[in-house]
């Protein structure tokens, strides 16, 4: 591979607090070489390939922690390749799938499976959860230690909360020693039963049974009081209400080190846009009330939550086409992650800077991989996409192979141009 | 027969899907129709041939009794083709989606569908995939548009007007689509609507919907001219939403004593079924000064067969 120089860029990495105008040298492993503002057009060879990105960013390839992809047994929702081509779309390089296929991931011989089709098929980077429990049903705790040597990076039921305090707290103690990465989806089975929407003006106009704030408060105080005890690596996937910020906010001050999601739906619409049982945007967690929203946006901004996911959760039309209740939950977004997080930027909700981090580095830390950053020696993996550029999303040019958007039609400002993975050229708009 | 025209009136819904999406004409329009069907079936020949020709197919995911034999009738008055499609014994029960049972019997060319169905907003879904008209009569906790109808017909008929008057809705809301439609159709023609549940069968946020609410019966019944009863499922009186029957009939069943806070000439109403001695004093419930539970009965078929006969005839669909 020819060594090529991106110049002009403004250059955003967060992590090495790089925030100027100047180039990216990548040499023929598709490594960094040289990064900053003396990386010119004129101080590179005459053989490197020179790509001009005046007027465009770049910043580390997005890590996206919450992606289900359909391997194994839905690959007629999404397959490693149709998801690759997606995230690259999105500037998105690195991924943490998540265990919900069929069979689930709760052993070491379907991950192994997994990590294979994923090296063969994959452009992207992909990094395998494996469940917390196994079977998905919150009673025996999985294999972590196995299952970590395979390469698991991390443990979450995905869709599911682990009820059982018992269970949890087993879960905590036990893999401590192993330094096991637990992600919570945290929602209490009980009281969001049956729920498929906020509980509100919504669930009481459409008459659908309603989520309330506390099933999600109630699971994270339980596993923060744990946490408390037994300081395991602790993550919360995706939180959607106002109510449970205080909550992280008071623990975080407390010095209890621990992290926090959220999905760009939550930061992008509200219950609102449901309207009359628009069943691609029955999510899980659900679209709660316009102030929901705005404290999520905030607590981004004030890093209360550490990270922005696409939550992309592809399905196909028949499982949408349903009365509500019925609908699965889940909406595809890996695509329009950062298009949608800069609408954050340019409504001056949320710095610039912050927003990059929670796409980037600080993924890539919880997940303790190398990536998410722009350090000379590590691999390019970049993403570059110009800020100003309006665009309207429509369903035909969706590239995952679901098309279960929930923002079809939507203006959006800001696009990936290019997207390399270790100094490849990958997406090309 | 003479029936008042009544073409002034636009009705442009090529369905019926629920109240909320309704004008205040358009309701006037359902009920001075309906109104003629009252006399009219009274009489001893009560047959009419509006709807010759016209096949309509009554598909109920739930059982029912009043709605189903109401819609049948309904129907049949008016001359048209009638069919119940049992769906306990059909193929939904072998796992055909609501849209494939759907479009199964659109291909029979139906004029129109009477849907009732357990899930909120089936009846939205179903009329964007058929061609024919769609009724909802009943769809989960959210509307049930007749019924709403036909209890604005009786208080109509019995205190001769709707605004103005307090109309206290007392029971399971939560889960009432009754309660719903009763909502928006008499906010809508100026009532002033009061609800009166336990704190674990309201829905969140129901005073949005523009309406009081009251967890103590009493408070709520002051001064009312229509008191309202649903009915309270069995399965929802065991622990997990009220401890007992007798609990909730000692605090939100109507007895004698508990009406007289209402309005000395409020009427009392109920959609049916009831549960005697649960929701409601049993002697009170066949009062006949008090009760116009059976008009309710009466006034649903000629709800249905105004809406039948709007809905079928309108050419703008």
């Amino acid at each position: 591979m020819k060594e090529k120089c991106l110049v002009n860029s403004r250059i955003i990495d967060p992590k090495n607090n790089i925030d100027e105008v100047g180039g990216i040298l990548i040499d023929s492993k598709g490594k960094i070489k040289a990064i900053g503002k003396k990386v010119t057009k004129d101080s590179v060879s005459k053989e490197t390939e020179v790509i001009d990105c005046k007027n465009k960013i770049s910043i580390p390839g997005i890590v996206d922690l919450r992606v289900f992809v359909g391997e194994p047994g839905y690959e007629y929702k999404e397959n490693f390749r149709t998801l690759s081509e997606a995230a690259l779309s999105g500037g998105v390089t690195s991924v943490a799938t998540m265990p919900n296929t069929s069979p689930v991931i709760d052993n070491v011989s379907i991950l192994d499976f997994v990590k294979r089709r994923a090296k063969d098929k994959s452009t992207i980077k992909i990094n395998p959860f494996a469940t917390l429990t196994k079977g998905l049903e919150g009673k025996e705790m999985s294999e972590f230690g196995l299952l970590q040597i395979v390469g698991a990076v991390g443990f979450t039921d995905g869709i599911k909360c682990v009820q059982s305090n018992r269970v949890m707290d087993k879960i905590f103690n036990y893999s401590k020693s192993l330094d096991t990465l637990i992600v919570q989806f945290t929602q209490d089975n009980e009281l969001s039963l049956d729920g498929s929407v906020n509980e509100g003006i919504v669930s009481t106009r459409l008459g659908l049974k309603g989520i309330p704030d506390i099933a999600e408060k109630i699971i994270i105080e339980r596993d923060l009081s744990l946490l408390e005890k037994y300081k395991n690596r602790y993550h919360i996937s995706t939180l959607s209400s106002k109510a449970s910020i205080p909550v992280i906010e008071n623990y975080k001050k407390k010095g209890l080190k621990f992290t926090a999601g959220v999905s760009i739906n939550n930061l992008s619409l509200n219950e609102n846009d449901i309207g009359d049982f628009r069943t691609f945007l029955k999510l899980s967690p659900p679209l709660k009330k316009e102030e929901d929203r705005l404290s999520l946006i905030e607590a981004v901004n004030n890093e209360i939550i550490d990270v922005i996911v696409s939550d992309h959760k592809p399905e196909d039309e028949e499982s949408k086409r349903l009365p509500f209740q019925q609908a699965t939950t889940g909406a595809s977004g890996v695509e329009t992650l950062l298009s949608l997080a800069l609408e954050l930027h340019h409504n001056k909700k949320v710095k610039l800077n912050t927003i990059i981090k929670a796409l980037t580095t600080n993924p890539a830390n919880i997940l303790k991989i190398d990536a998410g950053h722009l350090s000379v020696g590590s691999s390019a993996d970049i993403t570059v996409f110009d800020i100003e550029k309006p665009w309207v999303l429509k369903k035909e040019n969706i590239k995952s192979k679901s098309k279960n958007t929930a923002i079809e039609g939507r203006r959006m400002q800001g696009k990936v141009e290019k997207t390399f993975v270790d100094g490849v050229l990958l997406f090309n708009s | 027969m003479a029936l008042i025209k009544n073409e002034a009136v636009k009705f442009k819904h090529k369905h019926l899907l629920g109240i909320q999406s309704l004008s205040i004409p358009e309701v006037n329009y359902i009920l001075t129709e309906a109104e003629n069907f009252v006399e009219f079936n009274r009489k001893e020949q009560k047959k009419l041939n509006l709807l010759n020709g016209k096949t309509q197919i009554n598909l109920f995911f739930e059982s029912s009794t009043r709605t189903l034999s109401s819609f049948e009738l309904a129907g049949k008055r008016l001359g048209a083709d009638v069919m119940n499609m049992n769906v306990s014994n059909s193929s939904m029960k072998k796992g055909e989606t609501l849209i494939d049972t759907a479009m199964t019997l659109n291909a029979m060319n139906p004029d129109v569908l009477i849907i009732r169905h357990q899930d909120s907003g089936a009846a939205n879904l179903l009329s964007q995939k058929v061609n024919c008209s769609v009724i909802n009569a009943g769809d989960g906790w959210r509307e049930h548009p007749t019924q709403a109808l036909l209890d604005a017909l009786t208080i109509k008929l019995k205190k001769g007007k709707i605004e103005g008057l307090k109309v206290c809705i007392c029971g399971d809301i939560m889960h009432s689509r009754v309660a719903r439609s009763n909502i928006y159709l008499l906010n809508m023609l100026g009532a002033e609507v009061r609800v009166v549940a336990p704190a674990t069968l309201m829905p969140k946020d129901v005073e949005s919907l523009g309406v009081k609410s009251f967890t103590n019966m009493s408070e709520g019944l002051k001064g009312s001219d229509i008191v309202m009863m649903l009915r309270l499922q069995t399965e929802r009186m065991q622990g997990s939403y009220v401890p007992s029957t007798r609990e909730y009939y000692e605090f939100f069943g109507l007895d004698y004593k508990k009406i007289t806070k209402a309005h000395p000439k409020a009427i009392i109403m109920h959609p049916g079924p009831m549960n005697r001695g649960v929701e409601i004093d049993t002697t009170l419930a066949d009062d006949i000064n008090r009760s116009v539970i059976k008009e309710q009965v009466e006034m649903g078929v000629a709800v249905r067969m105004a809406c039948l006969k709007i809905i079928c005839g309108n050419k703008n669909k």
